[in-house]
């Protein structure tokens, strides 16, 4: 399978934020803004990062924000947050991120599907690169082998 | 062979690297049941792994275990992840 669609509203590149908190919230909101998510759930994803530390960069210059699926995950889906400055999260490895990915799932298993094709995007080493420069939907689209 | 792969949540980041461990184990001809799992649940997920992956934050909550516990970094770099786990298998 592909990844879901990419609505233009789960994508905002170039971002301007002062922070990791700030950063995880746009991502929120974009996922609010496509109805995948409520807007609590970008609470939901800071206090995952506030609980348990920065482990959600997994990977040079990437977040992957999530949280446990709830009732405030309407459907499975991606939003995609480029940042105009990256900000740190406080990794040991992985700062300073430049592209937030914020994953909803309505149950854990209905992740895998999805994280799978993750993982086919993400494996080049150079996706992350390329989606921090993309200037367009399209080019996300693009990077992300998505509809 | 049993590996649970443990995040905060018990998907996302845990079940990249659930998928990434099972490329990277199927690459080496290793059969092995990986597993994505969070930390409400380690102790019950946990129990007879030989192995758990995840991230620097949660060696202090994994506690006591007989598992090899790797910390992965970069939880797409599958050479970071075949070097780490033929280390623990050897």
């Amino acid at each position: 399978m592909a990844l879901p669609d990419l609505p233009a509203e789960v994508v905002a590149l170039g971002v301007e934020v002062d922070n990791w908190r700030d950063a995880v919230r746009a991502a929120g909101m974009a996922l609010a803004e496509s109805g995948i998510a409520d807007a609590s759930y970008a609470d939901e994803m800071i206090r995952m990062i506030e609980e348990h530390g920065p482990y959600v960069v997994i990977a040079p210059g990437l977040a992957l924000a999530h949280a446990r699926p709830s009732p405030a995950v309407k459907r499975d889906g991606i939003a995609v947050v480029t940042l105009a400055e990256p900000v740190n999260f406080g990794h040991p490895y992985n700062d300073p991120v430049s592209v937030v990915l914020a994953l909803a799932v309505v149950s854990a298993d209905a992740q895998i599907a999805l994280v799978a094709e993750l993982a086919n995007v993400f494996n080049d080493s150079t996706a992350i690169i390329d989606l921090g420069q993309a200037k367009s939907v399209e080019d996300v689209r693009r990077i992300l082998g998505a509809a | 062979m049993k590996i649970v792969a443990i995040c905060g949540a018990g998907i996302g980041s845990s079940g990249i690297l659930k998928v990434n461990a099972e490329r990277v184990l199927a690459r080496l001809g290793i059969e092995a049941d990986v597993s994505a799992a969070h930390l409400a649940t380690l102790a019950e997920d946990a129990a007879n792994a030989q192995i758990i992956l995840t991230s620097p934050e949660f060696i202090g909550d994994i506690g006591r275990t007989n598992a090899d516990v790797i910390v992965v970094e970069n939880y797409f770099d599958t050479a970071e992840l075949t070097r780490k786990l033929q280390q623990a298998l050897e």
